[in-house]
């Protein structure tokens, strides 16, 4: 057995382990000496915390714009970040599969790390097995992140009110083209990139800027902005409407979803942020997250329409028709007749 | 003692017997006959009593069979023996009643009769040029009901007091307008007024001829009518079709045409006696009719299509209206096309129309009578066999329930139908209300009709659903609404058990179920796509069916639906697909001599996703191989509405080719048939340039010989020789036609639709019969079981 692949006897929680997590893991995150290493790391945080934990999965484990270790480390700030939280701690959790190449776990590792350091939220703790092969593709990575709570967040469905402006950070569906097309071997005129990318500072911006006037925040990952939305309509019980025309548009993936019969509403995003803006406020929000490198084409999508005891979101259609927008089911069936 | 030559009866009569001046009749009938006793309007159908003579009581029943209105029919009759009333001295209309469980129908929307007509031509009549003039034979019936028994209270006409002329005649038992309850005229009843686009009053003496002065002139015109709006404009004027096709942002669906009269009709299509009596008879349904060479429509009609959509006038204001074009000295056809934005539910209401209509007409034409129930013109097609069937079903059609005696289970249920062509169903003691066309249920208005439509269908009809039956597609915006409502998640609606009925069992099931038989049959359902139960997207099944269960025999061979519903509205993908799976990697080199409309990077990016299996669900549908043949043929390039591929290809067939390609059916079962042979054939009369009319002509001859090699196949499997055809390609008149026919010459027995459309528009009553036929097998299993 090559030494350059995981080897069952990684997870073993000998030697092997302890060299696999002081010659390799450590370094590539950049976190702690070995000495400091404990199975809880303790935290001062002081006042109100978020908490959240997430597993991540993705084929092929690298991709352009981004790799799982990003991802792991964008996905689970993401999900501090629309709570209203500073992202402060996490812990890194690794299921290897047995024969995954050293030097690419370096690589996603050290990527992790990055993300994390530039976030300025630390890799506190984490763990690592391995798995036979066959029983996992590569490996699975799962992160926890500890946020404390940014002051003036008031977020809740309750919030939402007939006339808020629905916000979008940019243009949909670039990492769930870009993971898939790099994993099907779909050769596109140009390469689709994921939007993989941190949203704390977007978020806290915002509230900072505009304090109650943020009624919700989300980032639509799987199942894209239509399960997002969906689910906001549904839980705060109002009909929303989003105009396709002002959805920021990447014409590169939008022909690409065009192509594959995609819908690009439903196909997943891992740097996007969907924000509920107070009406009056909703200017100001769209100026202050056009600051953002990541959010130039930041515009206001749509907006929250009546009370209704069956909730529905429509996409008032660049055609001036209008389309039920509805959850999506896992994978789009076929149903025109 | 009662005098024993007196005799008394009590009777119950169900069916049309409501607003179809059935009361009157039954009055002067009784008053012939020297009778006393009383006739009144019950929720449970038409109630009599009546006492006499016993020959005259006898004479008295038989003619109320013999010489029933024009617009009535009775669905069931019970007569008993009661006791004689003495001192009863005449015979008298009583008031309706309400309350207690219902089963009267809710009469259809009629046009304007003969006389009513003598009287809007005559400047001596009090209702001389009225555009509401009715009486009890014919105008608003179901888009006016706001509630049973049918009376005036329940109608949008309490609005409007009766004057002294009105009160008398709906008073006077003698007269053609006793109890009809839209009676007007213009001293009290509704008018008409014409308005600009902002809802402004445009003043004018006669608005009826302002706004044919605008028609002749070119504009477009929003005209309120029986159950929504009609948006108007000259048939023969390129511009202004162009400009109502643009406002309404339709692209290229025909539009449909109303004809002055039958004369004109027959200037624009074939009319044979058959079409003739569709057209002007009470219903007046579009007409779907083969377009004569001559007719000089504009080509933003249909294009080139073989077919044109008339109709005639059915109301007094549409009467007037031509009238008044004659005056201006247009006497040609008008379109006469939905007042809606493309696939949106008609607009009805004036304030809707103003906001909406307001952007795609010159000006408006409303009128204050309300309309409380949203009903489309109907469409039939006529078939090759000159007989009509009906494709869209509203006006004239709905809500008149379809006698399905081999459901008669006392469960009340509700289908909610497909997702594409939404009607919805309530059947009950086998009286099954189909519900007017609601349309395509992914726009969100049409989705709240959709609801609207239930809401009212079970309150006019006081059913509470105690059963539900949706289409097993998880993702149909019908099966959510009734998954929900299963659930108990709806405000003030009870948890109902459900029934998931499968797609093509359904089609088959509403055909067997419109042609009175329980089966089993070979069911021939051939469509675009349905949810199979297997999960794979089916649209040409070949089943053993009855009401209860079915057992797929046999299918078309997968072909893959690149890129998912994409596939559905640009053919060249389903052309792809067919070449790929009929020559492989040769694929290609049969593409570049074919030049299909589209990039060759897309082609590459097609053969791509198929390669590597991106959005590319299986399909054994029908609907698809049409599109896949169409592109390969040449004739289209998009399916810019359901349908325009196919219908173009069968549009250009050369009468007299009879022969077909060859195509495989294999052995294993259930039995797949393979048109990969044909394909083959198809590409090498393409590229050896046999004219599109030949190769689309072998291309329905083949599916046809398809078809029926496969029903001899399923024959000889079961044993079973009666033959049910439903699904949206027989809408396709070559195919339906040279297949029924085939299927009789080899001994078949063939069922296919007529009342109930055979595309989705019928689904709901398939799955209602459905969702019966489990329920009472589940009781009778539990009956067996204790």
């Amino acid at each position: 057995m090559s030494d350059d692949v995981i080897q069952l006897a990684h997870g073993g929680g000998g030697q092997l382990t302890v060299d696999l997590i002081e010659q390799v893991i450590l370094p590539a995150v950049g976190g702690q000496a070995a000495g400091e290493l404990s199975d809880a790391a303790v935290l001062d945080t002081g006042g109100k915390l978020a908490f959240t934990t997430d597993g991540y999965v993705v084929q092929p484990l690298e991709f352009p714009g981004g790799d799982i270790g990003k991802l792991a480390v964008c996905g689970t700030v993401n999900d501090l970040a629309v709570s209203g939280a500073r992202p402060v701690a996490l812990s890194l959790s690794l299921v290897l599969q047995e024969g995954l190449s050293i030097e690419l776990l370096k690589r996603v590792l050290s990527s992790a790390g990055r993300a994390a350091k530039d976030v300025g939220a630390a890799i506190v703790t984490g763990d690592t097995k391995v798995m036979e092969r066959g029983s996992i593709d590569g490996m699975v990575i799962n992160t926890a992140g500890v946020g404390s709570m940014l002051p003036n967040v008031f977020l809740g469905f309750e919030r939402i009110e007939t006339g808020d402006a629905i916000l979008l950070s940019g243009p949909l569906a670039e990492h769930g083209l870009a993971v898939m097309s790099q994993r099907k071997g779909l050769q596109f005129a140009t390469e689709l990139q994921s939007d993989c990318a941190p949203l704390h500072e977007l978020c806290a911006a915002l509230i900072d800027e505009l304090g109650d006037g943020v009624k919700l925040m989300r980032d639509p990952t799987r199942g894209g902005l239509a399960a997002t939305v969906v689910e906001i309509g549904r839980s705060c019980g109002r009909d929303v409407e989003i105009d396709e025309a002002a959805l920021p548009a990447n014409p590169v993936v939008r022909g690409a979803a065009d192509m594959l019969g995609l819908d690009v509403l439903t196909v997943a995003n891992e740097g996007k942020l969907v924000a509920f803006i107070s009406a009056d406020a909703a200017e100001r929000a769209v100026a202050v997250l056009r600051e953002f490198e990541i959010a130039q084409a930041a515009t206001v999508i749509g907006k929250v329409g009546e009370a209704s005891d069956s909730p529905l979101v429509e996409l008032v259609t660049s055609a001036g028709g209008k389309r039920i927008v509805q959850m999506p089911y896992g994978e789009d069936l076929p149903r025109i007749c | 003692m009662t005098d024993p030559t007196i005799q008394r009866v009590r009777l119950t009569i169900t069916g049309q017997v409501q607003g179809v001046g059935f009361r009157p009749f039954v009055y002067r009938l009784a008053r012939d006959e020297g009778l006393t006793g009383w006739v009144l309007n019950g929720p449970g159908g038409v109630r009599i009593e009546a006492q006499g003579a016993a020959e005259a009581v006898t004479g008295f029943s038989r003619r109320l069979q013999a010489e029933l209105p024009p617009l009535a029919s009775m669905a069931s009759w019970e007569q008993a023996d009661a006791a004689t009333v003495p001192g009863e001295t005449a015979f008298e209309i009583r008031p309706s009643q309400g309350g207690e469980l219902t089963d009267a129908e809710v009469t259809v929307d009629t046009a304007t009769c003969d006389d009513c007509l003598r009287e809007l031509a005559d400047p001596a009549d009090p209702r001389h040029d009225y555009p509401f003039i009715n009486c009890t034979n014919c105008g608003p019936r179901y888009t006016i009901v706001t509630g049973i028994p049918y009376d005036r209270p329940f109608t949008t006409m309490a609005d409007f007091a009766m004057c002294p002329l009105c009160s008398r005649q709906y008073a006077d038992p003698g007269d053609r307008r006793f109890h009809a309850q839209p009676v007007a005229c213009p001293a009290c009843g509704p008018a008409v007024w014409l308005v600009d686009t902002h809802g402004r009053q445009i003043a004018c003496d006669d608005p009826v001829a302002e706004v044919a002065r605008l028609l002749s002139g070119g504009k477009i015109v929003a005209i309120k009518g029986l159950g929504g709006f009609h948006l108007c404009c000259r048939a023969d004027d390129e511009h202004a079709v162009a400009r109502l096709r643009e406002r309404k942002r339709r692209d290229a669906k025909p539009f449909a045409l109303m004809a002055p009269d039958l004369d004109a009709a027959q200037e624009l299509v074939a009319v044979d006696p058959e079409a003739a009596n569709a057209l002007a008879g009470p219903l007046r349904p579009i007409v779907l009719l083969p377009r004569l060479p001559e007719a000089a429509v504009a080509k933003g009609i249909a294009d080139d299509l073989p077919a044109l959509g008339v109709m005639l006038p059915y109301t007094p204001l549409h009467h007037l209206l031509f009238a008044r074009l004659a005056e201006v000295g247009f006497a040609g056809p008008i379109v006469a096309t939905s007042g809606n934005y493309s696939e949106e539910p008609l607009v009805k209401d004036n304030e809707a129309a103003i906001a909406h209509l307001g952007q795609m007409a010159d000006a408006l034409l409303l009128h204050n009578r309300r309309i409380e129930h949203r009903v489309d013109d109907s469409v039939t097609q006529q078939g090759v066999d000159g007989r009509l069937a009906v494709v869209r079903r509203a006006r004239g059609f709905a809500p008149k329930p379809v006698r399905v005696p081999q459901a008669a289970g006392a469960k009340a249920v509700l289908a909610v139908g497909s997702e594409l062509k939404n009607t919805v169903c309530l059947l009950r003691s086998g009286r099954a209300v189909l519900s007017e066309h609601i349309g395509d249920l992914k726009g969100g208005r049409a989705y709240r009709h959709f609801i609207d439509v239930i809401n009212s269908l079970e309150q006019l009809f006081d059913v509470q659903p105690e059963l539900l039956a949706a289409d097993l597609h998880p993702q149909y915006l019908s099966t959510e609404y009734a998954l929900r409502r299963h659930r108990g998640e709806l405000a003030g609606r009870e948890v109902l058990p459900i029934v998931r009925v499968q797609h093509h069992h359904a089609h088959v099931v509403s055909c067997m179920a419109e042609n009175g038989r329980t089966g089993p049959v070979i069911g021939l359902a051939c469509d675009g796509v349905g949810y199979g139960d297997d999960g794979a997207v089916w649209g040409c099944e070949i089943l053993q069916a009855d009401a209860l269960a079915f057992e797929r025999l046999g299918h078309l061979r997968y072909l893959p639906l690149i890129g998912g519903d994409a596939a559905a509205t640009q053919p060249w993908r389903m052309a792809v697909a067919a070449l790929a799976e009929t020559f492989g990697d040769g694929a290609r080199a049969w593409l570049e001599r074919l030049s299909l409309p589209v990039a060759d990077e897309q082609i590459d990016m097609a053969l791509q996703m198929l390669s590597v299996d991106v959005n590319c669900p299986p399909t054994s549908s029908l609907g698809r191989w049409f599109d896949a043949a169409a592109a390969l043929a040449g004739v289209a390039d998009a399916n810019r509405y359901e349908g325009e591929a196919p219908m173009h290809l069968e549009g250009v067939i050369q009468s007299g080719v009879e022969d077909a390609y060859p195509f495989v059916i294999d052995s294993t079962g259930p039995f797949e048939i393979d048109l990969r042979p044909m394909t083959e054939a198809m590409v090498a009369d393409v590229v050896g340039e046999q004219g599109a009319g030949v190769v689309a002509a072998r291309f329905h001859n083949t599916i046809a010989a398809a078809l029926l090699a496969a029903a001899d196949r399923a024959r000889a499997e079961t044993g079973i020789d009666t033959v049910a055809l439903s699904g949206g390609c027989f809408a396709n008149r070559y195919l339906r036609h040279r297949l029924s026919t085939s299927l009789a010459g080899a001994g078949f027995a063939v069922l296919q639709h007529r009342l109930v459309p055979c595309n989705d528009g019928g689904i709901a009553l398939g799955q209602a019969v459905v969702a019966m036929a489990r329920a009472e097998a589940k009781v009778s299993d539990s009956t067996k079981a204790t």
